[in-house]
């Protein structure tokens, strides 16, 4: 099957490569899974406290469509606030990549590790707020 | 000939996770050879077309019930559940925790050339992939908890994967 350029050009040069400390409280992780094709896509972000993704880091184990939408998020989330990065839709990542059909999951796969990025900084959040 | 398209029937099986492999194996054979094209050369053109989809769809059933995961997954959609939808992707966070651990594990062999750890790795996997077997013939088979079996299914399917991996992941290194 023929990638498309920008999928490409994400899986050889992918951006945001690594982790960020997962015991930071102002670090979200993401973690999620396909069991349609065995990938694993872990997202981090690193927000501040007016509430803006400062730094956003991907580790994923999978073919290149899954590769390419988590790197492409991590360029995406960088400045945006967190309800904004809630609301990133797949089909708008599967269309900047032109992602096939057969390839759709890997894009919601990017989309469901962002919002369990998200879920886990209110998660942190709210238990600072708490203590 | 046989009429039916489900495949338990097909090799004349119970419906169950824990089948006999060797009944698969004998009765998977004996439908090959019936279907075989060479005996077919004089047949009507109907014959022909019939004896080929008995072929396709034996080979297609052979391949579904002799990989555990895939056997789990055919007898969960017969209850009607999908395993693996695709818009599904939570999966419990230790799991997925383990899968990066084993993943990171194998890259780092990987990129200091350690076939060692590979195998030790694969071990391990194939221990795992064991493990969840087992526990499916029980939930399948006994208890007939369909839920709980659909999450075992989804991470037998990924152990899968990462053995797959690691295998071409140590052949890559042998050469």
């Amino acid at each position: 099957m023929a990638y498309s350029d920008k999928v490409l050009d994400h899986y050889e040069n992918p951006r945001n490569v690594g982790s960020l400390d997962k015991n930071d409280p102002n670090v979200g992780t993401g973690m999620v899974g396909a069991p349609a094709c065995g990938d694993v896509m872990k997202l981090m972000i690193k927000v501040n406290d007016s509430g803006i993704i400062e730094d956003a880091k991907f580790k994923t184990y999978g073919c290149g469509s899954a590769i390419a939408s988590s790197s492409l998020v991590t360029e995406w989330l960088k400045g945006k606030t967190i309800d904004e990065a809630y609301a990133i839709k797949n089909s708008a990542i599967a269309e900047e990549l032109a992602l096939p059909p057969v390839k759709i999951h890997c894009s919601v796969l990017a989309e469901d590790a962002i919002k369990a990025a998200v879920a886990d900084i209110k998660a942190k959040q709210l238990a600072k707020e708490t203590v | 000939m046989s009429n039916t398209s489900n495949y338990f029937e097909l090799f004349e099986l119970n419906p169950a996770f824990n089948i006999d492999v060797a009944t698969l194996e004998t009765n998977f054979r004996k439908i090959q050879s019936e279907s075989h094209p060479d005996r077919f050369v004089t047949a009507t053109s109907t014959e022909k077309l019939q004896s080929m989809q008995l072929a396709t769809l034996a080979n297609e059933a052979y391949q579904t019930l002799k990989q555990p995961a895939n056997r789990a997954k055919y007898l969960l959609e017969q209850h009607g559940i999908t395993a693996i939808a695709d818009t599904n992707t939570a999966m419990p966070a230790d799991f997925l925790m383990q899968q990066m651990e084993w993943r990171e594990a194998m890259e780092d062999a990987v990129s200091e050339k350690d076939i060692a750890v590979l195998e030790k790795l694969l071990l391990e996997m194939r221990t795992e992939a064991k493990r969840l077997s087992i526990e499916l013939s029980h939930l399948i088979d006994e208890q007939h908890d369909y839920a709980a079996a659909t999450a075992s299914t989804r991470k037998l399917i990924f152990i899968d994967k990462v053995c797959a991996d690691i295998l071409k992941a140590i052949e890559k290194l042998e050469d």
